[in-house]
């Protein structure tokens, strides 16, 4: 990135090689052009620095920052007002004034730059306490173990583990098809039955869906019957009949 | 050692950052300000006279163990502890016009470095050396910038008036008749 550069002799006879990042900016390089050229920052020989910094900017390869550019503007601005005639001398305004303000207080801060540098390199050697920033975690040492340390380790680790208490789910799928069938072998014998007759008392729930569904299917299709006289009382079945005969 | 002392020494010990005075007060109400002051003057006496490897450092109003720079080379050839990168020319220049004129808009600061300060003033914000102060009054309202304590701790600086007042600074460029200027000669070289 940082580039050196050969001094160009056509303007300059002091050999000095500059980089390119040397300079944080144009006023920086205005002041390092006023300073090499030892001349009263109050009285800048405008025409001349203006060149050189022109000059400057071009060896540089610096023209393409937009800064620079306006800066090199500024100064042939500022000779240029100082080639007009100064007609009324108590109204004449330096038009390098306000340069020199912006190069004095430049030249301030660069000055508050270097007691910061000092002082943040000297802080800079010392060390606070924790200071040390996450060490890179160290790569995994290769395993060695035993195959008795390695299956003690497992049996350490199933010891530890609790038996996962879970809820049994048995697989009842309700079986409308069978009870079906059921029902209508018992239908064949008998013409008429119960309820009662074809779920046993102590059926488990899927059992009696199963007949339920079985004996609505069924009815829905028209082969049996289904009444009962009265709430809660037994329910009968019995061959439909019409069903029948068709 | 006073037990103060002590005490005292174990809190800075155990801490990372700079502790502030009031901070160390807390470890013991029943201690003025004078026998703490006396404390602290005892302990860094202390690690200055018997010749320690660390010092105590007042810095940024609060008080820290710092190692002894003649050790930091050391320490850093055998990776224990690594310096923080140095900031760069055009972060320092951003700093000490935020130093000085704090609060201050990023236009104004463009305005004495002559150039855009954006993207420093980011890298500033990240490493914590600068925040947002307020908002100014003018148009748009732009934000406004200041330093943190962060920045004294990186300066190693007790306050900001450790600074040099404006006034004390050299008057700008020198007349070429008492040139040698010295401290341009060093920055011309870095």
């Amino acid at each position: 990135m940082t580039t050196a550069y050969a001094p160009d002799s056509t303007f300059t006879d002091s050999s000095f090689v500059v980089e390119l990042a040397a300079f944080s900016g144009p006023l920086d390089l205005l002041l390092s052009l006023i300073r090499e050229e030892q001349v009263d920052i109050y009285d800048i020989p405008i025409a001349r620095i203006c060149e050189q910094f022109v000059q400057r900017i071009r060896t540089l390869g610096l023209n393409e920052a937009a800064e620079y550019l306006e800066m090199a503007a500024r100064l042939i601005r500022i000779k240029a007002q100082m080639l007009l005639p100064r007609g009324d001398a108590e109204a004449w305004e330096d038009p390098r004034a306000e340069l020199v303000r912006r190069l004095l207080e430049y030249q301030q801060m660069r000055e508050v730059v270097d007691v910061l540098e000092r002082r943040g390199e000297e802080r800079r050697n010392q060390f606070a306490r924790a200071y040390l920033p996450q060490a890179p975690a160290a790569p995994q040492a290769p395993l060695a173990l035993s195959l008795a340390e390695l299956l003690s380790a497992v049996d350490r680790v199933l010891r530890a583990a609790k038996p996962a208490s879970m809820h049994e789910v048995i697989p009842r799928t309700i079986d409308i098809p069978g009870a079906i069938t059921i029902i209508r072998s018992v239908l064949a014998l008998r013409a008429r039955i119960l309820w009662t007759e074809i779920v046993d008392h102590g059926a488990e729930p899927w059992q009696i869906l199963s007949t339920l569904l079985g004996l609505l299917e069924l009815a829905k299709g028209g082969e049996l019957r289904v009444l009962q006289p009265r709430p809660f009382a037994n329910v009968e079945i019995s061959r439909d009949a019409a069903g029948e005969a068709a | 050692m006073t037990p103060l002392a002590k005490l005292l020494e174990a809190a800075l010990f155990a801490s990372a950052r700079p502790i502030e005075t009031d901070e160390l007060a807390a470890l013991d109400p029943d201690v003025s300000r004078a026998e703490l002051q006396s404390a602290l003057d005892e302990l860094r006496e202390r690690y200055d006279v018997d010749g320690h490897g660390v010092e105590l450092v007042e810095i940024g109003g609060g008080w820290q163990i710092l190692t002894r720079a003649e050790y930091t080379e050391a320490i850093e050839r055998a990776q224990l502890a690594a310096r923080p990168a140095r900031l760069s020319g055009a972060a320092l220049e951003t700093l000490a016009i935020i130093a000085y004129r704090q609060p201050i808009s990023r236009a104004e600061i463009e305005e004495i470095r002559g150039v855009a300060v954006g993207g420093v003033l980011k890298s500033l914000h990240e490493r914590g050396l600068i925040d947002v102060v307020g908002r100014a009054e003018g148009l748009g309202r732009p934000l406004l910038y200041g330093t943190t304590p962060i920045f004294l701790e990186h300066f190693a600086l007790r306050h900001l008036e450790e600074l040099p007042r404006a006034d004390e600074l050299a008057i700008a460029l020198r007349l070429p008749t008492r040139d040698a200027e010295p401290a341009v000669a060093a920055s011309e070289t870095e």
